[in-house]
């Protein structure tokens, strides 16, 4: 009996004419799909996306050049160099980033003593030139200064869970 | 003014010699039937990836133009801009035929179909016959495709098809005898008329077996999901036509398409009856819904092209072995049981199809 059933049921296609319903209903269901450049996801505080290096609100650079995140980057794409300042503290003469080696790991940003090399939430960045890859100091110190309002408001939030 | 120029138009006419007049005669027709499919294929196209992306939940190509509609356009131009490559050791000559051999019968079976009752380029009487004949010249197009060019994946896939679509036209043909049986005809026109008298008098309901087969081996025949094992991207990159590109790829698309409108009309035509209204015969509706026209027609053909898309979305593509057992295990005896039925009921007279 049950045999006959099955081939009555393979005959009339009806397995067929299951999935097709299944997947008719999918036709009229809602589309999940969001249209990027018009709409955006939301993003996590906690996004790792094109690095920075932040200030102090008086102006001077975070930065004291420990190079914990050199010796911390897994794909080695920090470079930093260092000396004494005048005033006896010891900054960085050089800190770049290549973006061709860096993995966005988010390691350099937990390794840093006094929160200055950070992650923020920029994602959406090109190079039209050969060496456009490097992040240089300035650059970095351009992102932070840019950026500070939303890094700020993103390390106040994720401060409680570290 | 107007009228003065109508009439030195047909002064310039008359003056053209007869024989001339009809091969121009005939060109307009043709361009009048094959310009039309051009804009229907295009579109069919932008509605297989919208179909395809409603039912995958996404919302499909929507960038050019308002909502997508100028997508079809954009990959046409993209397609005539791209560069023609012809691989160093492949036949240039076969190379280059291959996709005219394709295209060339998928345009030529459109001659006699019949879009409504008189509208038809050429109304001969072994329509049936002709339509087979020329479906089937398709498949040498594939075979030189995958022969000329000289790669191993090419060949499997013109093998493949070869295969496929010989099995097929034998349950696809078993199909139409049983059509042919009922209608006591080959000429597509006499078909539709013989199907007259609203929706329970088409044939689908008689042959609704043969119907089913007819369907699915079209869907074979032209080689769409589930049956593409011709293309079969993860097995053998793209079948037949891997080593083509720009517009001679393009000439393979759109004789692919132009069959699948060309399998979902003959459908509409032979099985629910072409342009008649499924309400003929029930008064009030028959004067309501404006009668038969062209417009069923369509709405058939649309029907059975949004079936094709609907299954390539649902369905995984077919083992090669499986599709030889269903064509020849499966159709065939089908259909031969259905004839041998078929021809019960037109030897009793069983109305309202065979009397």
């Amino acid at each position: 009996m049950n045999a006959i059933v099955r081939y009555f049921k393979s005959l009339l296609l009806w397995e067929l004419l299951v999935g097709l319903r299944l997947t008719g209903r999918y036709f009229f269901a809602k589309k999940i799909t969001i249209q990027y450049p018009d709409e955006k996801t939301p993003l996590s505080p906690r996004f790792r996306g094109l690095h920075a290096l932040r200030r102090y609100p008086n102006g001077e650079e975070r930065c004291i050049a420990c190079k914990l995140c050199e010796a911390v980057c897994p794909a080695l794409a920090i470079t930093i160099e260092s000396e004494q300042r005048a005033d006896g503290t010891r900054r960085t003469t050089r800190y770049d980033i290549d973006l061709f080696k860096c993995i966005f790991c988010g390691f350099c940003e937990e390794s840093c003593p006094v929160d200055s090399i950070v992650e923020t939430r920029m994602f959406e960045y090109h190079f039209e030139k050969r060496g456009e890859n490097i992040l240089t100091k300035d650059k970095l110190l351009a992102i932070g200064d840019k950026f500070e309002t939303q890094i700020a408001a993103d390390r106040a939030e994720d401060a409680r869970y570290r | 003014m107007i009228e003065t120029m109508l009439q030195t138009g047909m002064n310039v006419w008359a003056d053209v010699p007869p024989a001339l007049q009809v091969v121009l005669w005939t060109l307009v027709k043709m361009l009048a039937l094959v310009l039309p499919l051009m804009g229907v294929v295009a579109y069919l196209t932008l509605a297989e990836r919208k179909v395809i992306g409603y039912i995958q939940i996404r919302v499909g190509p929507n960038r050019v133009g308002p909502r997508g509609f100028g997508q079809p356009i954009a990959d046409a131009l993209k397609l005539i801009m791209k560069e023609l490559i012809i691989p160093s050791s492949a036949n240039r000559f076969l190379f280059l035929l291959a996709p005219l051999v394709t295209l060339a019968p998928a345009l030529a079976a459109w001659a006699v179909v019949p879009m409504s009752d008189g509208l038809v380029l050429s109304n001969i009487d072994a329509g049936l016959l002709y339509i087979l004949a020329m479906t089937s010249v398709g498949v040498y197009g594939i075979i030189i495709a995958g022969w000329a060019s000289n790669s191993k994946y090419s060949f499997l896939g013109a093998m493949r098809s070869a295969a496929q679509i010989v099995s097929y036209e034998i349950a696809m043909g078993f199909a139409l005898v049983g059509v042919l049986m009922a209608a006591h005809s080959l000429n597509l026109t006499a078909i539709v008329k013989a199907q007259e008298g609203g929706l329970w008098n088409w044939y689908w309901l008689p042959l609704f077996p043969l119907f089913l087969v007819y369907f699915i081996a079209g869907v074979a025949e032209t080689n769409r999901a589930p049956f593409d094992v011709a293309e079969g991207e993860s097995e053998i990159v793209a079948g037949f036509h891997v080593e083509y590109s720009g517009m001679s790829f393009g000439l393979f698309m759109l004789a692919e398409y132009i069959n699948m409108v060309l399998v979902a009309i003959l459908t509409s035509i032979m099985f629910l009856g072409g342009w008649l209204s499924p309400f003929d015969g029930i008064p009030w509706i028959e004067d309501w819904m404006g009668g038969s026209s062209i417009f069923w027609l369509i709405g058939k053909a649309a029907f059975f092209l949004f079936m094709y898309l609907w299954m390539r979305a649902t369905f995984p593509r077919y083992r090669y072995d499986q599709i030889m057992r269903l064509g020849w295990k499966v159709f065939i005896p089908i259909t031969i049981v259905w004839l041998l039925v078929v021809g019960m009921l037109v030897m009793g007279q069983v109305g309202p199809w065979f009397d």
